[in-house]
């Protein structure tokens, strides 16, 4: 729900990035609200991913003109760990294994780093077990899921469910949601779709970066923005979503930002 | 530096070093005799050249080969050297915390002479006789007499030839027939005099369904000079006996332009004689400039079984070369071998492993996983395994993985809140799981902690 008087979350201006010495972004202004649901589609190649781990602050990701402010903070000050700490969250198209590592140790490290950096209790083995398998009732996810290794031999879904949890538990600010939908099969999409909803309030809000509307059935957005060659090019409502599927992206090509 | 004077041999190697090292151990003629052959044969032998190693000529004549604190008897772990506890202390060894918590019986090696044996007494209930390898000579020569040099003849090798010569202590364990030890035993080794060499000889028996796990901890202070330790450990198992050997090696490993540090060119060899015997070696090698060492099985006894687990750890200029030697010859004989190793650095991590499956192993199988981690991109890591298999119904299987800690995985923890430190001894530690798992709980901590810091300021 969008309201003019919410507090400014993120506020992005004027962002360029470069990946391997090739610029990437080229000038990208975005503003998020408390409160708001935001999509960024666009064909593939056209900056989505990078913005989202520029803005999450991925080390091969070079900042080079531009501002971003995360609750007032310029981020690019921010190291990667700080940034999620203060509340900037990014589901990852692609989540990392790690072997040999618990998930329930993992998401307990996660979730005690930042509720310490949040002045929060920490909470301990058992009191954690607890307080995850609440959180994994909301994505139906099973209880074997803490045993077995970091998204080590996870199918796609159950790593993106894994994300949706991480998100659950951080309760993030912001959330960057990069491509959650793909790979993901039309129950799989109903569960982590309807977890991102019921995590979604008057003081938080999402960014979902897609490149099929499909996921716009079930997350509905406030605002979708359209990228085309590293700028947003076209900015509208949740009918945008529906024109583009209709329509395609050629027909938006070349053309400016409204 | 510690300032416990030291009693020191001069300098070299000769027959009037190795009668001098004899006679101040007051030791039996068969002793010094076994010390003269080995010595003679040293002599006609030359230095290993395979392995995957590189370090300058070490000149065997500058090395002092006997060091030994002033004699004094403890009773108790009260009346250790607080110099030598704190010494502890700094290089992070917990050790009287560890003796009280945890019921460990500690038996201090330091430069090669014990100076303190602990709960000798609950053990000697049982029948089990835990001492420094000069008071068995003493107290049991029976024993040592049928044992020593069974399981790594004199000659084997040539640092197990110079060891043979001129060994200065040691642990020495028996475990008599159906005696399950009544705790884990161990020992913490140190190098205490710059430039003398440490040549510990360490011989462990389980008679008939005996059982023992044992824990070794090695670490030793700065020097700038290089520093070697040649030490032999054999172990011997009966009929149905279970030996646990366990190691967690930190020894001084050089600065970070690797200058300095220990070379560890050690001999381990365990020997299940027995039907149903069963050998396990577990190591955490993390220190050390080089280090060249095998723990190795010779399985015997029919159905006996050999394990070998191994986290190697290589950070800065360290070279590792190590692995096992499984040696099948009794009937449907089992082997397991779990190595990881990590490179970090500009450091040189090489596996290499022998699983030798004799005429007669019949029904024979091993199992072998080999994985390494990379840490940058100026390290190095290596598998060489041999395998020899003279029986046809033998099963042997080796997996064989290499890995990097990337930018993308530790971006990821970094987006969950965690630092990279603390991202890379979690991957590190999860890499090093199935190794982990088969220390003791204390050693398991202590190791875990180890190379999170081993590794601190490697990445990032």
């Amino acid at each position: 729900m969008t309201r003019a008087d919410a507090k400014v979350l993120l506020e992005v201006k004027g962002l360029h990035a470069n990946v391997a010495g090739v610029e990437i972004l080229k000038g990208i202004d975005l503003v998020v609200r408390a409160g708001e649901v935001h999509a960024i589609m666009g064909p593939n190649g056209s900056g989505k991913s990078t913005f989202a781990k520029a803005l999450a602050g991925h080390p091969a990701y070079e900042v080079t003109a531009g501002t971003a402010t995360f609750e007032g903070r310029n981020i690019f000050d921010m190291a990667a760990e700080e940034r999620a700490r203060a509340g900037l969250f990014l589901g990852f198209q692609y989540p990392l294994e790690i072997p040999g590592v618990s998930n329930a140790a993992f998401l307990r490290l996660a979730y005690n780093t930042v509720q310490g950096a949040r002045g929060k209790d920490e909470l301990d083995p058992l009191e954690f077990d607890d307080y995850v398998r609440e959180k994994m009732k909301l994505l139906e996810m099973d209880a074997s899921f803490l045993d077995r290794s970091v998204n080590d031999g996870f199918s796609g879904g159950e790593k993106k469910r894994n994300e949706i949890l991480q998100m659950a538990l951080l309760e993030p600010r912001l959330a960057i949601l990069d491509e959650t939908d793909s790979g993901l099969d039309i129950d799989a999409l109903r569960v982590v779709s309807g977890g991102v909803n019921r995590l979604l309030t008057r003081d938080n809000a999402v960014v979902l970066v897609t490149h099929y509307q499909r996921l716009l059935n079930y997350i509905v957005p406030d605002y979708v923005h359209v990228m085309e060659g590293g700028r947003i090019i076209k900015t509208g409502g949740r009918e945008l979503a529906v024109e583009l599927e209709a329509r395609g992206y050629d027909w938006l090509k070349g053309k400016v930002a409204a | 530096m510690t300032d416990i004077e030291a009693e020191t041999a001069p300098r070299g190697l000769n027959e009037d070093i190795i009668r001098l090292i004899s006679a101040k151990k007051h030791e039996p003629e068969w002793l010094l005799e076994l010390r003269l052959k080995a010595y003679r044969h040293w002599l006609t032998m030359a230095e290993p050249g395979w392995p995957n190693v590189k370090y300058p000529k070490i000149d065997f004549q500058n090395v002092i080969y006997y060091s030994a604190p002033k004699p004094k008897k403890l009773k108790s772990m009260d009346e250790v050297d607080p110099e030598l506890l704190r010494t502890f202390e700094k290089l992070g060894v917990p050790m009287n915390e560890r003796a009280a918590l945890a019921g460990v019986a500690v038996d201090v090696i330091f430069d090669s002479v014990s100076v303190a044996t602990t709960y000798k007494q609950k053990l000697a209930e049982v029948g089990v006789i835990f001492c420094s390898i000069s008071e068995a000579v003493r107290d049991h020569p029976d024993l040592v007499r049928k044992y020593l040099g069974t399981v790594v003849p004199p000659g084997d090798n040539y640092y197990a030839a110079l060891n043979s010569a001129v060994f200065t202590d040691g642990s020495f364990c028996f475990i008599p027939k159906g005696v399950k030890c009544p705790m884990e035993l161990s020992t913490y080794f140190r190098i205490n005099t710059q430039e003398s060499g440490q040549f510990e000889r360490t011989l462990i028996i389980a008679e008939e369904g005996a059982s023992v796990s044992y824990l070794e901890g090695c670490t030793a202070p700065k020097f700038d000079s290089n520093q070697l330790h040649a030490a032999v450990v054999e172990l011997v198992a009966l009929d149905d006996a279970d030996i646990k050997y366990s190691t967690v090696q930190n020894w001084y490993a050089g600065n970070e332009q690797g200058v300095g540090g220990i070379y560890n060119f050690v001999t381990k060899r365990g020997l299940c004689k027995g039907a149903n015997s069963k050998i396990s070696w577990t190591q955490v090698e993390t220190g050390s400039a080089i280090t060249w060492k095998y723990p190795s099985c010779v399985l015997l006894g029919d159905n006996s079984i050999g394990e070998f687990y191994s986290v190697a750890l290589t950070n800065h200029h360290q070279q590792a070369d190590t692995g096992t030697k499984m040696v099948h010859i009794g009937r449907n004989t089992r082997s397991r071998i779990i190595s990881k190793g990590i490179s970090a650095g500009q450091s040189n991590n090489s596996y290499r492993g022998l699983v030798k499956i004799g005429a007669r192993a019949e029904g024979a199988r091993n199992f072998s996983q080999c994985d390494s981690m990379l840490i940058g991109t100026k390290c190095g890591a290596n598998t060489f395994p041999y395998i020899q298999v003279h029986n046809n119904s033998a099963k042997v299987e080796h997996e064989a993985t290499t890995s990097k800690i990337g930018e993308d995985q530790l971006f990821y923890l970094a987006q969950r809140g965690i630092g990279a430190e603390e991202a890379v001894s979690m991957i590190i530690n999860g890499f090093c799981r199935d190794v982990f798992q088969q220390l003791p709980m204390e050693f398991a901590v202590e190791a875990t902690k180890l190379l999170g810091l081993k590794l601190e300021g490697s990445v990032g």
